[in-house]
């Protein structure tokens, strides 16, 4: 037990050392010894991350207690660890994917100034440290600490290029509507606080724990920790951030809005899943906003210009999948699809990252084209990552989505059918990115045509790592009518408890799969055929436009929240605080002064007018007297008190 | 005798003294009339004295009040003399320094 103690703070305390070296060494240290700290400390904290998966593996779960973060006669919040099925396999996906991305972003990002350059890695280093407390905690506020801290890097990363005001505002746009699902995950510790007394996993999830909470306690626990799932994970309504996130680097985009940050949403539901599992109506409502993001991301993603935009929007639609998992109760096929899902969009955003690499931070898929053999290793590997996407067996996208679509069709066919419908349009947009982009003729001027070069081996070499996970991961899910063991879904066992028996008949399952794979195809081949020749112009359809526009959410937001917000701050400021505040004080002082000013001309220096006023005064005093009244008496009470 | 036209007696000659005090400008007048008020004080002290003393002898209740009243006066009288020396010694100054013993012109601390 000390040995796994000293072991888990080794793994995050890593990341914690290169965020403070990088982070307050940045004016002294050249680029290469920054890049070698930051990209060693995190494959440090990768090989650690090993050695806890082996030891979970052969010990069973472990949980290690640090120091009490909050202590009272209430509540006791211990800081602690747990390693276990879940954590193991989340820290080997962060911790994996974020040394190749780091490695990647040392030659990315070659051209900022070495105190920029260490600015970008400490923020990434920190990144993984607060995932890796995300992950690793044993309660609901320990993964809160995590919950802010990756909210606050995404928010540093995005408005990375901190002179470009349109940056700053993606950054703020994600900041604030993260905090908006904050404000749910926290109500919802409040509320288990206030029920249970205790946050710990250990002590929430159990039979005891639940006999406590009503059904409408559990229905209103699940539904805010969803709307701070929501909030991270970018599903309706809060899904607009992470498309402008895109404003960030590329890697960034990679790292925490593809393979991470988005799926701690996942990850906190699926950690959660007893208390999921009891309110039926909170996982109709999980499985209605997963598909309807899956397919609002989708429509919008067919009609985008921008490799990024594309992406991002695919990763929106790729959780809303994850979402439909949770929400059918496939915990372990939400788990597998966001294992697969890291490898391959990672794969996909560093292979887009090379692109625009090459072609001098040009995004615009409609100036590039025919790249394919001007850049023959980012070819070759975001092909693959197109394949995985669109689940083309045997491919890993295939096993992990086929596995939530036919948990779906158990549920309800009305979403297989739309989660069919979702994994046709990621063929088509996938492979319309991928034919624009690598097919046809060379688009841009003939300048970038001059200047296009594969890029270096620190950024391929991550491309071919994700390239190669991305094509066995699925290995790690084979369905049993493959002859597989599904080896994820055992090893999930002790978290999400034995798979559901799903009731579907062999034929029905490999029906359901040669369906949608012929689907996938038939997109995928559309689309080949039709991008490779020509590009997407302006939409003239109405439809068309409406997609391209982004379904105008963004306009809506702005017209019925952002405006709203924005007039009545003004009212505020112009209103109250300048008028009435502002008023309230300054006509203090104007009275006084214009009092002042006419009780000043009383004292004339006439001693006959003052003598007058003394007598008047007396008088007054006297009638008061003889009339009883309230302040006489108090005054007269004063004066016997002294 | 009531008690009564004591009061009203004592009230007249202290209404005078703040009708002239509050009217005229001379200072002579003026501080006159400030003893006229000290003096219907006085007065008022000891009927009041004098009269419960007379209340006492009827209640069969031999009380000495009315002579403390009286000594107090005395005493009254010997610092009312004294502040009318500083007084008077005032006017003389002031007429020394302003040719005039107006109370109008003593507004010069005015501003």
């Amino acid at each position: 037990m000390a040995l796994m103690k000293i072991l888990i703070a080794f793994i995050i305390v890593w990341p914690l050392a290169g965020f403070l070296f990088n982070g307050l060494g940045r004016n002294y240290w050249s680029k290469k010894v920054i890049a070698y700290k930051a990209t060693g400390y995190i494959m440090a904290s990768f090989i650690a991350s090993i050695f806890a998966f082996l030891y979970v593996q052969d010990h069973g779960a472990v949980s290690v207690h640090y120091f009490d973060f909050i202590n009272t006669d209430t509540v006791k919040i211990p800081f602690d660890f747990k390693v276990d099925a879940l954590s193991s396999l989340f820290l080997l996906v962060i911790t994996g994917v974020g040394s190749l991305i780091h490695l990647y972003s040392t030659a990315y990002m070659k051209e900022e100034l070495a105190p920029h350059y260490a600015r970008y890695f400490s923020y990434l280093n920190l990144f993984i440290f607060s995932m890796l407390i995300l992950v690793l905690g044993d309660n609901y506020v320990v993964m809160f600490i995590g919950w802010e801290g990756v909210g606050l890097c995404s928010y540093l990363l995005i408005g990375y290029w901190f002179t470009n005001g349109q940056y700053n505002y993606a950054a703020k746009k994600a900041f604030i509507m993260n905090r908006i699902g904050d404000l749910g995950f926290l109500l919802a510790i409040f509320w288990l606080i206030v029920r249970l007394g205790t946050v710990n996993y250990s002590e929430v999830f159990t039979a005891a724990s639940l006999a406590k909470l009503s059904a409408s306690d559990i229905t209103g626990i699940t539904l805010l920790l969803f709307v701070g799932a929501m909030g991270k994970s970018a599903q309706i309504p809060l899904f607009t951030w992470l498309p402008d996130a895109m404003a960030g680097p590329t890697p960034v985009s990679a790292l925490i809005h593809a393979a991470t940050m988005v799926t701690a949403g996942i990850y906190m539901i699926t950690r959660s899943n007893l208390l999921f599992s009891h309110s039926a109506f909170t996982q109709n409502i999980i499985a209605i906003i997963g598909i309807s993001t899956a397919l609002l991301a989708a429509t919008i993603a067919i009609k985008q210009n921008d490799i990024k935009k594309v992406l991002a929007y695919s990763t929106v639609s790729q959780l809303g999948y994850m979402f439909l998992g949770l929400g059918v109760g496939a915990y372990s096929g939400a788990v597998f699809h966001v294992i697969t899902h890291a490898f391959f969009k990672a794969l996909l955003f560093l292979g887009a990252g090379s692109v625009i690499h090459a072609m001098h931070h040009e995004q615009d898929i409609r100036k590039m084209g025919g790249l394919k053999s001007k850049l023959p290793i980012t070819h070759i590997t975001f092909l693959i990552g197109c394949i995985a996407i669109a689940g083309l067996p045997p491919f890993s996208g295939f096993f992990s989505k086929d596995e939530i679509l036919a948990a779906a069709f158990a549920k309800s066919p009305i979403y297989w059918v739309l989660g069919l419908l979702g994994a046709a349009m990621t063929a088509f947009y996938m492979f319309r990115l991928y034919a624009t982009t690598f097919l046809g003729k060379f688009r841009g001027t003939t300048d970038q045509e001059n200047h296009l070069h594969e890029s270096p081996a620190a950024m391929t070499m991550p491309l071919i790592l994700l390239a190669i996970a991305s094509a066995i991961a699925g290995a790690i899910g084979i369905p049993e009518i493959m002859g597989g063991q599904h080896w994820l879904s055992h090893q999930l066992v002790p978290i999400v408890g034995m798979p559901v028996e799903l009731g579907l008949s062999p034929f029905v399952e490999w029906t359901l799969m040669s369906v949608s794979v012929s689907i996938a195809l038939i997109a995928l081949l559309m689309a080949i055929s039709i991008y490779t020749k020509k590009t997407d112009q302006e939409p003239t359809t109405a439809m068309g436009k409406f997609f391209y526009n982004k379904w105008h959410i963004d306009e809506l937001y702005n017209a019925t929240i952002v405006q709203p917000l924005n007039n009545f701050a003004g009212f505020l400021k112009n209103v109250i605080e300048k008028q009435v505040i502002d008023g309230a004080v300054n006509g203090t002082g104007k009275l006084v002064q214009y009092s002042a000013r006419k009780v000043r001309l009383i004292q004339n220096g006439q001693v006959g007018y003052y003598i007058l006023f003394m007598v008047f005064g007396i008088i007054l005093l006297f009638i008061l007297w003889f009339n009883d009244l309230a302040i006489v008496r108090f005054f007269y009470q004063m004066t016997k008190f002294n | 005798m009531s008690i009564q036209y004591y009061i009203y007696f004592c009230l007249a000659l202290f209404s005078i003294g703040v009708v002239g005090v509050l009217t005229r400008r001379n200072a002579i007048i003026v501080f006159m009339c400030i003893e006229l008020m000290l003096n219907a004080v006085n007065l008022l002290l000891v009927a009041f004295s004098k009269m419960y003393y007379a209340m006492g002898i009827k209640g069969g209740v031999v009380s000495n009040a009315g002579i403390d009243a009286q000594i107090f006066v005395f005493f009254i009288m010997v610092v009312a003399a004294a502040e009318v020396s500083i007084g008077l010694a005032i006017i003389v100054m002031m007429y020394r320094n302003t040719h005039s013993i107006d109370i109008n012109f003593l507004n010069r601390l005015k501003n």
